[in-house]
């Protein structure tokens, strides 16, 4: 994936990542040289059972950090917390988060993702009914023809929409939508509305993306793709940071592995070590204290499964729906 | 028009309604109204009407409570009823009024006309408590039907538009049961409910579960709802005319607790009430089909996956539901003396406030935001809000309420993403 | 057969009329709302009476016609404003409820007799008393005439075989005129263009010629009013086709499709639909002054219904589309008339008496707007695969 490479960093060097990350400190919460989110003391209850409570996380820049977590860790709670679609209930006990050095505890989603941190979302939102490139136009910042007033006269935008249309033609290009242009976005398979999605965030040149579940309902063949296209992401100069439960990817890409459990941040590490840690284990097996979350025979069934049903109920979705639409 | 506490009704200008004897013209004014208690219209009453100079013109009001007056002047003109043509245990709280007259227009003139027990002196904390009555009897006509426009929106996300003309229909087929067949009125009633029961069953049964079944969106399924809406009330004008019908013909006896004066349809009605939504209430929280229907309003996807048979309970939500603004609509029937094509219409916004208010698909919501409403819509004209004006309160709380507690009385705040 | 010319001469008489043109604007207005945004306003009337009131209202009592025209329009932009506060950021049934709401204490207001020297209470103000400015800006003078002047009365004086060869010429007309705009003709471009301007005015002038409209040429209810509507519904097609193919429409699609998404690429989702709110409002509110031009200002005749009527003609006309709304209203009226007058012509009496043909008619549109939705829910000129409208 490197023929992408359009910018290096230091982290696009392997053995620089290996270096900065022998440095950190392997205990939760612990504190970064250079972090760009550090997020302090948020707490999210609904009705009486306590859904996310992290006391402080800070998440290193130009890194992939993985969010790991059984289900019900309140991993995607944490994510609509800090980019803004949701309050955490102890907004004013103390909830601080800042980004790039910028505080968002009171911002909306919007200005979340003006700030440079746009995410995606777990059940991929494209926009069904427009079409592909309407979805990567929408994702341009600062357009002067979503103005009301300026809308209505097509030369104030037209030098722009071109511009724009430009930089998104480049990206479909990038991520092999191009031919796809023109469909709807509700004709794309499962992976590719994950992959215009994230193309869709890119357009807005992030500082850092959160993607939620990437490989969920994915096809395997299209997730060596997208993993792919995350690490071309770091090798640019972009921090991720990404909710996953298949530990086959969080080893494979992820620089930096946080883990949750009830809510908690449990542990965190270097991906390799993590998963011996005994807080991990404790909180994805319980009491069953034997078995090495390292074990890849053990995972991979149940994750390849998961993909498996998923992949297999999205297709039944669709057939559902091309048949609803064959009846009109 | 629930219980207008004994007044006259004027220019109800719906569709028609009035049957106006007198034209207004370029110079020509009419001043006009229809005279009518709580328990009907009040025909052979005398009123004067005087003008400025002091010429007089009298008027007699028809069968049907109905007076006009034509005048060719512009101007302030002096309305008067005369107490002694009244029947005898009325009366009338002010028996001469003024109006200003303006060409091209029919002027109403209201006339609060009331039973010779109503005390001018009465207290306020009477007027209060007999409002109270009168909120909670309307209160719980409502909650019958929007516990049912709840669930139906709990266990399928539709607001139902057509919900309303359930309403309608019951009081319809009571009418046409009762007046019409000369049925008893409790075996009437029965069959009522049975009917609309029936309707909802068969509601469900060919269109909505179809359309379900079709992935039909929820704003094109509330347009769908709309579209039955306007077509069942026109279906209801067709056959029954712009007037009123009357389920039973003979005035209802009057009883007087203290200070309440309620008819005994009322007491029944609200005893009715009662017994329904605490056996509704008791079937949702014990028995098996109520804690499915509880499960499928909470997470249709979940309860689906833990083996409950959806279509089933929805099926059985719109029965039951049906037949509750069945039930619903021929006690107002009873309650208000008539029911007409566009009764529910007037209603079905209280209907959607009530759920609103409790909390958009929590049936215990609907019960105590229909209290709620009802409440409002009979005390707000006692303590100050100016008569015409009360369901516009009823509503205008609905919106207040949405700006502090959006998720309602009862609601669940939402969770996102 | 002079049955028929009687049914389509009234179908004739009511398109052409100031109300549906009134109507055709709400519409425009109502389909920024549902069609373009997603947003479920079942409040379209309030905003017309708010127009309408303010106009109205402003000229009885004696401030300048302009001065009223921006009175009606600052109301509808403040109900906007008060309805969009508390609901845009609560899920979409919400907006429904509380404009629909909000729309009846409109209502019960206007119909107050408190207000009596305001709003002229359940009887409403006559039109007599705002309309003069108005009629005195006419560029059309006294007297009358009829559109087209040319018709069929004067070929054999209107014998039945010349209406009959109209009628076969006029359908030969629209159906080339469908399948050059659906490019199964093999014309491209120019030519296609060129053929369907041909085609369309040729079609326009027949219909004119069979079924001519005589009028007053001011009057309280002449060409005067219908020139200026039908101008007006022009003008906001043209406003509306600039809107929608801007970024800015883009943006008012996508929020349709999903807030959250919009929201997570920085862009305000709560402006956007207060920007639609507001827009679709105004339009509301010029349609509401043209209703009561040449009637009178009557709270009743803008409730809840009317706001029903609109959504019927939205969506035969075809949701999200240019010209749905005006093409939906242009038929919604013109059928429910042809519907009455034919169920009075065809059907005895004893059946259906006359006021029972009105009921009828409104029976068949409640119905055809269930059938719509449920066979054809993108309408007449909607695209199936983008038109499947979904809040």
């Amino acid at each position: 994936m490197s023929e992408h490479t359009i910018t290096t960093n230091d982290m696009a060097d392997p053995a620089a990542r290996t270096a900065l990350v022998a440095t950190l400190d392997a205990t939760p919460g612990a504190s970064k040289p250079d972090p760009i989110l550090v997020v302090d003391k948020i707490v999210r209850q609904f009705g009486g059972m306590t859904a996310v409570d992290v006391g402080h996380l800070e998440v290193q820049r130009g890194i992939i950090t993985a969010l790991i977590g059984p289900n019900g860790a309140g991993k995607t709670t944490f994510f609509n917390l800090i980019t803004g679609f949701d309050k955490p209930t102890s907004a004013k006990q103390g909830a601080h988060w800042s980004f790039d050095g910028r505080k968002l505890d009171k911002t909306s989603a919007s200005s979340v993702a003006q700030a440079g941190m746009v995410r995606t979302f777990q059940l991929t939102k494209a926009l069904s009914r427009m079409t592909v490139i309407e979805n990567m136009m929408l994702g341009a910042q600062n357009q002067a023809g979503e103005n009301l007033f300026k809308s209505m006269f097509h030369g104030v935008w037209r030098a722009q929409e071109r511009e724009i249309e430009a930089k998104a033609d480049e990206l479909l290009d990038r991520f092999k939508l191009l031919e796809k242009k023109h469909d709807y976005a509700g004709s794309l398979s499962g992976g590719q509305r994950k992959l215009l999605e994230m193309a869709r965030a890119l357009m807005s040149d992030p500082k850092m993306i959160m993607l939620d579940e990437p490989m969920a309902g994915v096809n395997p063949a299209l997730t060596q793709s997208l993993l792919g296209h995350i690490q071309t992401l770091r090798d640019e100069g972009m921090t991720v940071l990404f909710v996953e439960h298949d530990m086959h990817v969080v080893r494979h890409i992820s620089d930096w592995v946080a883990v949750m459990a009830e809510g908690r941040l449990v542990a965190e590490g270097a991906a390799d070590t993590v998963m011996s840690n005994p807080a991990v284990i404790d909180a994805y097996l319980g009491a069953h204290h034997d078995t090495d979350l390292g074990d890849d025979a053990l995972l991979s069934d149940d994750a390849l499964e998961e993909i498996e049903a998923e992949v297999a109920a999205e297709e039944a979705e669709r057939q559902a729906e091309e048949q609803a639409e064959g009846l009109r | 028009m629930l219980v207008a506490p004994l007044m006259v009704l004027l220019g109800q200008s719906s569709a028609g309604a009035v049957d106006t004897l007198c034209l207004p013209g370029p110079d020509k004014a009419c001043i006009a109204g229809t005279l009518r208690t709580e328990d009907g219209v009040l025909p052979d009453v005398t009123i004067t009407v005087t003008d400025e100079a002091g010429t007089a013109q009298e008027a007699v009001t028809s069968d049907t409570g109905k007076w006009s007056v034509q005048v060719d002047k512009e101007g302030t003109y002096t309305v008067a009823l005369d107490k002694t043509t009244l029947p005898k245990d009325l009366d009338v709280a002010k028996s001469e009024i003024t109006v200003q007259a303006k060409f091209g227009a029919t002027l109403p003139a209201l006339f609060d006309v009331r039973t010779s027990s109503y005390d001018a002196s009465t207290s306020k904390v009477d007027e209060l408590v007999q409002s109270g009555v009168n909120g909670l009897r309307l209160g719980l006509l409502l909650a019958l039907a929007s516990v049912g426009l709840s669930l139906i929106y709990g266990t399928t996300g539709l607001s139902n538009f057509a919900h309303a003309e359930q309403v309608t229909l019951g009081g319809v087929l009571g009418y046409l049961f009762v007046n019409s067949w000369g049925l008893n009125l409790w075996i009437g009633g029965v069959l009522v409910v049975l009917a609309c029961a029936f309707t909802g069953y068969f509601q469900d049964r060919v269109l909505w579960q179809p359309l379900r079944r079709r992935g039909l969106g929820l704003t094109q399924m509330i347009i769908v709802t709309i579209g039955l809406s306007l077509s069942l009330q026109y279906v209801f004008q067709y056959f029954l005319g712009a007037g009123t019908v009357r389920v039973v013909q003979d005035n209802p006896s009057v009883r007087t607790f203290g200070s309440v004066t309620i008819t005994n349809q009322s007491l029944v009605a609200m005893a009715i009430s009662i017994v329904v939504l605490a056996a509704v209430g008791f079937a949702l929280l014990r028995t098996r089909i109520g804690r499915a229907t509880r499960a499928v309003s909470d997470n249709p996807a979940l309860a689906s996956a833990s083996g409950i048979d959806t279509d089933k309970v929805i099926r059985l939500v719109w029965t039951v539901a049906m037949g509750l603004a069945g039930l619903s609509g021929i006690l107002y029937a009873l309650v208000v003396n008539g029911i007409k094509w566009d009764s529910g219409l007037q209603i079905l916004l209280l209907l959607f406030a009530a759920v609103t208010l409790g909390g958009l698909g929590t049936a215990f919501g609907a019960l105590l935001g229909a209290l709620v409403i009802g409440l409002v819509v009979e005390v707000s004209p006692v303590v100050g809000m100016p008569g015409d004006f009360k369901y516009a309160t009823a509503l205008l709380i609905l919106i207040l309420l949405l700006l502090v507690r959006p998720q309602g009385l009862l609601g669940k705040p939402q969770r996102v993403g | 057969m002079d049955t028929i010319q009687g049914i389509l001469n009234g179908m004739m008489r009511e398109t052409l009329s100031p109300q549906t043109a009134a109507v055709a604007i709400a519409v425009i207005g109502l389909n920024i709302h549902l069609g373009f945004t997603g947003l479920l306003n079942f409040g379209q009337a309030g905003f017309m009476l708010l127009g309408a009131y303010g106009m109205a209202i402003s000229v009885w009592h004696g401030l300048p016609f302009a001065v009223g025209i921006l009175f009606g329009l600052g109301a509808a932009l403040i109900f906007a404003l008060v309805l969009g506060v508390p609901t845009l950021k609560l899920r979409g049934d919400y907006l429904a409820i509380v404009t629909i709401s909000a729309a009846e204490i409109l209502r019960y207001v206007g119909r107050s007799s408190l207000l009596s020297d305001f709003t002229g209470a359940a009887q409403g103000i006559p039109g007599s008393q705002y309309r003069t400015p108005f009629t005195s800006l006419s560029l059309f003078g006294s007297g009358s005439f009829t559109l087209w002047p040319f018709n069929y009365l004067d070929v054999a004086g209107g014998a039945a075989w010349v209406r009959i060869l109209g009628w076969i010429v006029l359908v030969a007309l629209v159906v080339g005129l469908v399948y050059v705009l659906r490019g199964k003709a093999g014309l491209a471009g120019g030519a296609k263009v060129g053929a369907a301007v041909v085609l369309g005015v040729l079609a326009v002038l027949l219909v004119f010629f069979l079924f001519p409209v005589p009028n007053q040429s001011t009057g309280v209810n002449g060409w005067w009013v219908r020139f200026v509507a039908w101008t007006l519904v022009a003008l906001c097609t043209f406003l509306v086709f600039l809107l929608v193919r801007s970024p800015w429409g883009r943006l008012l699609r996508g929020v349709r499709e999903d807030e959250d998404a919009i929201r997570s690429l920085g862009k305000n989702v709560f402006s956007i639909k207060m920007q639609a709110l507001i827009i679709g409002g105004l339009f509301g509110a010029i349609g509401g002054m043209i209703y009561v031009l040449p009637a009178s200002t009557q709270p009743d005749s803008m409730g809840r219904s009317l706001t029903f009527f609109c959504y019927t003609a939205l969506l035969i006309g075809g949701a999200a589309t240019i010209f749905g709304p005006v093409l939906g209203s242009l038929i919604f009226f013109g059928c429910r008339i042809g519907i009455k007058y034919t169920a009075s012509a065809y059907i005895p009496d004893s059946v259906m008496n006359a006021q029972q043909t009105e009921q009828f008619s409104y029976i068949v549109v409640g119905v055809a707007l269930m059938l719509i939705v449920i066979f054809r829910p993108q309408g007449i000129l909607g695209n199936k695969r983008e038109l499947r409208f979904d809040v």
